[in-house]
């Protein structure tokens, strides 16, 4: 019965729940178990909080023995990536800074999700305040890919990613800044989607890029990203960029999905950059929804272009506009790691606020967090302002144009997740701009603003999941998880992680 | 655009950032930023005279609040994870110089 309901997806667990076939205390139980027997070797949790979250299933199991309705989760066991904030608990973002941290405040996602019933069983890993690809920048530990633990599950959401592929959670949230839900949700075979930026509040994230961020699920089929974007998103009044437009009802309008959809090809992203077994799978992916009825459009995305120079290095204008604007941002969101006001002080005797600053963030911050601070006020020092940021900005704009003038053409665009299926560790952990490539594909639509969702579209030669990613318009996630559906429903991706049978 | 990154600059970024660096990390820093920024200068490429700068994903423009009192954290909230505190204070070493 335990390998039964950690099979099912979100939306079948809570209706199993709902009418009696299981319980959430079942189910709970059944993902603790799972969490006991197979997180020593994926290490995808950073915190479980099992008393809590029995807690929360019995009180879900009362509501339906009491005949009332315990919401769309209701009882179902979901886990958190750990930069989200909750009054029980810690909330670290995998820093040694944030090690002992305990948030005054819950975040409004989690407080969504818990209205609806779920259960939240835990906090995942990530790369560190959720800066990297492969969760090898946490503070703490790596997490494994559980299609094989030699390889990473990709990043910053590499924990939520490990836990969802390895049925340690119905599902998960992750955050996506650059590609931290879509690209681990490729590398782990399951679904990840960004929803349009604003859609849902951002109130008690931990920033790291404040124009970039977006919170998401992660999930094993289209209609559970669907469902849990549904409970998240709205305005919420904590955040001044959450949208004020009304949430259509995703789950009806993925029961009319658009007839024959126009599918556009960003012809800059279909060069000789893309090759190998992504490209085949993403050909027959084409081919899919050619036998479905799409009709494929040739579209242009000049500044996002991915160039490969003879040595095989990737580049495109899109990761320098993004790593200029999301360092600028990190440096100022990440000043307030002081040493002062909460988390990590330095233990050594100072002479005055400034070493006590400097020795404090020395001691306690990773590689990468540093140089991305320093990056950024670098980007926004004196006299060289001009010349990057507001540079940068400036290509953001091209690149945002770009896509509106694309969906003037088509409903959504199709395109790899990832240049790469996962790669081992310590592969590219060396090269910080080798590492800045694995979100080629992801980054401009966050720069855009834009919805854009992972899904699972076949295996390489080793095993390791591949995934595809559909981009539509602002506020346009109804049209593209019914686009989405349409695909998973034809090409039937079942395959499951060896560890697992 | 600038020269190279010298183990100098990286100092002083260092120093703005309020990070304390070994000499070891200026090093390979200052390699890895100078490779990061040459990058960077890729942008350089492209023609961006006339474009407005856009500093947003989505551009909302005066989202205002309604002027009610709404609950925030408590005294005892807000200073529940101070490294150190002294009463109602957060403590910290001398800000300014001395005198002498």
């Amino acid at each position: 019965m335990n390998c039964e309901i950690t099979n099912l997806s979100a939306g079948e667990l809570a209706k199993a729940i709902a009418e009696g076939q299981t319980t959430s205390t079942a189910a709970t139980l059944a993902y603790l178990d799972a969490i006991e027997k197979f997180d020593p070797q994926l290490q995808a949790f950073n915190e479980v909080y099992a008393d809590r979250a029995m807690k929360c299933a019995a009180e879900a199991d009362a509501k339906i023995s009491a005949g009332q309705n315990a919401g769309p989760l209701g009882g179902v066991p979901i886990a958190i990536k750990d930069n989200l904030c909750t009054t029980w608990g810690h909330t670290t973002c995998s820093s040694r800074y944030l090690e002992n941290f305990c948030a005054p405040y819950t975040a409004t996602v989690v407080e969504r999700l818990e209205n609806a019933g779920a259960v939240i069983l835990g906090k995942t890993n990530l790369d560190e305040f959720a800066m990297g690809s492969s969760t090898e920048n946490s503070g703490f530990h790596v997490s494994r890919n559980p299609w094989d633990v030699r390889k990473v599950p990709g990043g910053s959401s590499g924990g939520s990613a490990a836990a969802v592929a390895g049925r340690l959670c119905a599902a998960a949230l992750g955050s996506d800044t650059g590609g931290s839900i879509r690209q681990p949700a490729s590398l782990c075979g399951i679904v990840g989607c960004k929803p349009t930026y604003g859609r849902i509040s951002r109130y008690g994230l931990v920033a790291f890029g404040s124009s970039l961020d977006q919170i998401g699920p992660m999930t094993r089929t289209v209609r559970d990203a669907a469902l849990l974007t549904q409970v998240m998103a709205g305005h919420d009044g904590h955040d001044a960029t959450s949208l004020p437009n009304a949430v259509p009802d995703y789950a009806a309008a993925m029961n009319t999905p658009v007839k024959n959809p126009k599918i556009g090809l960003p012809r800059e992203f279909y060069t000789d950059a893309l090759g190998g077994e992504v490209r085949q799978s993403i050909e027959k992916a084409i081919e899919v929804y050619k036998s479905l009825g799409a009709e494929f459009v040739d579209v242009s995305l000049p500044h996002s272009r991915i160039d490969m120079d003879a040595a095989g290095n990737l580049s495109s204008y899109a990761v320098a506009c993004y790593y200029i604007v999301c360092t600028a941002e990190c440096s100022s969101n990440l000043a307030r790691f002081d040493g002062v006001h909460y988390g990590y002080r330095t233990r050594q005797n100072v002479s005055d606020i400034v070493e006590l600053y400097c020795k404090s963030r020395a001691e306690s911050l990773g590689d990468e967090v540093k140089r991305r601070i320093m990056l950024g006020n670098y980007a926004l020092s004196s006299g060289y302002y001009d010349a990057y940021y507001n540079k940068a900005l400036k290509v953001r704009r091209l690149i945002a144009d770009d896509f509106s003038a694309a969906f003037r053409q088509c409903d959504v665009l199709l395109c790899p997740t990832s240049p790469t299926t996962a790669f081992r560790f310590g592969e590219k952990s060396a090269n910080p701009i080798e590492m800045y490539m694995a979100d080629i594909y992801t980054i401009s639509l966050n720069l855009a603003g834009l919805p854009g969702m992972s899904l699972p579209c076949g295996l390489d030669s080793q095993g390791m999941p591949i995934g595809m990613q559909l981009i539509g318009p602002v506020l346009s996630e109804a049209s593209l998880f019914g686009i989405a559906e349409m695909y998973e429903k034809a090409a039937k991706f079942d395959a499951k992680p060896a560890m697992l049978q | 655009m600038p020269a190279e990154i010298t183990t100098d600059i990286v100092r002083h970024i260092g120093q703005l950032s309020r990070i304390e660096l070994t000499d070891a990390e200026v090093e390979t820093f200052a390699k890895q930023l100078g490779d990061v920024l040459k990058y960077f200068d890729k942008l350089n490429e492209l023609d961006t005279d006339g474009v407005q700068p856009m500093a947003h994903a989505v551009e909302l423009v005066n989202v205002l609040a309604d002027d009610v009192v709404s609950p925030g954290l408590t005294v005892e909230q807000a200073l529940a994870n101070a490294p150190a505190r002294e009463g109602n204070f957060y403590k910290v070493p001398k800000v300014l110089g001395d005198a002498s």
